[in-house]
């Protein structure tokens, strides 16, 4: 029923601090979610590019040394291209995701409140389905816990190196873009929203 | 020097670089991936098996789920979910960076300013989206940020599928008069 308290200080520990995290990053609101897929506002693919790179240059690091075991979602394609459909429209409708919802309630919005219960019933409703959809999940294939290293049978390193160099390039092409427009259009009012 | 907690926003890449070193702690200290989605079909499980205890027995997921050695339970993963309410309000508190408005405005340019309409909507889509992550087996953290930094395959075609059904989907609902008003 419960995990060793230890564990349990440690998942509100690490909680608290993706909290602040998500919130001071400003993902906890619906315009920043919203602002993204409508292309006004990149703060999501900025936090999330940028934790995906720092995070995988550590924790290969951790598991080459030993220290870390990866923890892959099963490739099981029946369940994640339907999961990705309903998630998708789901998350463009409700303005947050699921962590950056519950931050949302931290803030104070009563609207992230009320779809973190609706998120709750979507969860009711999946475990008391769940018997209906497992043969639909499995129907096409499950290619198991796999990673691009695995199917392309090469060393992790070479994709997060190449996952550093895009993302390094990325930000310099970003800066080198946005100072060629002001420097451009001198009456072009630079978005506050975004602050580097 | 300023107190970081009282400043309303970081920048995006110092916040993506915390989250990330902040991933490498829970693989070393907790031997689990940041994600949130887990913690709600647990306490759905938990729930279900409160109200109808012979649910344990009848249902296939219950049987997988015990045979895996997985239980529903108050987990690590739960106690994170606690911790960013927790955090989230700490971190706006301080900087009052809190709102009033029930109704996002750009909702409202679209929607208009019922409050019921909108928290209508928030409740299904809110439900739609927490079943397609379990359907998936993750969501933005769990498959986004922790999925993909493993380089996982699940989970690049999740969040890739998932962002462009978004896209077209936000484009459908507020068009080109929403995002000249974003």
């Amino acid at each position: 029923m419960f995990d060793s308290p230890v564990k349990l200080a440690l998942g509100l520990f690490t909680g608290i601090l993706f909290g602040v995290l998500l919130q001071k990053g400003r993902v906890a609101k619906f315009e920043v979610i919203v602002g993204q897929f409508l292309f006004k506002d990149w703060t999501v693919v900025k936090m999330m590019g940028t934790a995906v790179v720092v995070g995988a240059v550590g924790i290969f690091a951790l598991v080459t040394a030993d220290l870390a075991s990866l923890h892959i979602r099963p490739a099981l394609l029946g369940g994640v291209l339907p999961g990705a459909v309903c998630f998708g429209v789901g998350m463009a409708t409700f303005g947050y995701c699921p962590g950056t919802s519950v931050a949302g309630c931290g803030e104070g919005r009563r609207d992230a409140m009320v779809g973190v219960l609706g998120m709750f019933a979507g969860a009711v409703l999946f475990v008391a389905i769940y018997d209906l959809l497992e043969p639909a999940i499995n129907f096409v294939g499950d290619w198991g816990e796999i990673t691009i290293p695995d199917i392309t049978s090469t060393s992790p390193w070479l994709w997060v190196s190449l996952l550093v160099v895009a993302s390094v390039s990325a930000v310099l092409f970003d800066r080198w873009y946005s100072r060629r427009n002001s420097l451009r259009l001198p009456h072009n009012i630079e978005s506050p929203k975004a602050p580097l | 020097m300023v107190n970081p907690l009282s400043m309303t926003s970081w920048s995006p890449y110092v916040a993506g670089a915390g989250i990330g070193i902040l991933s490498w702690f829970a693989f070393a200290s907790a031997d689990r991936p940041i994600g949130v989605t887990t913690a709600f079909k647990y306490s759905a499980a938990l729930t279900e098996k409160a109200i109808a205890p012979d649910v344990e027995q009848s249902s296939e997921y219950f049987a997988k789920k015990n045979a895996e050695g997985k239980p529903p339970k108050i987990d690590w993963e739960w106690m994170l979910v606690t911790g960013i309410f927790v955090g989230a309000f700490i971190s706006s508190t301080i900087s009052g960076d809190r709102v009033a408005s029930a109704v996002p405005p750009l909702w409202r340019r679209r929607f208009g300013d019922s409050v019921s309409k909108r928290r209508v909507a928030a409740f299904f889509s809110g439900a739609l989206m927490m079943f397609g992550a379990r359907l998936a087996q993750g969501c933005t953290s769990g498959h986004g940020i922790s999925g993909t930094m493993q380089l996982a395959i699940s989970s690049w075609i999740f969040i890739s599928v998932a962002f462009a059904v978004a896209t077209v989907t936000v484009w459908a609902i507020y068009g080109k008069e929403g995002a000249d008003h974003v």
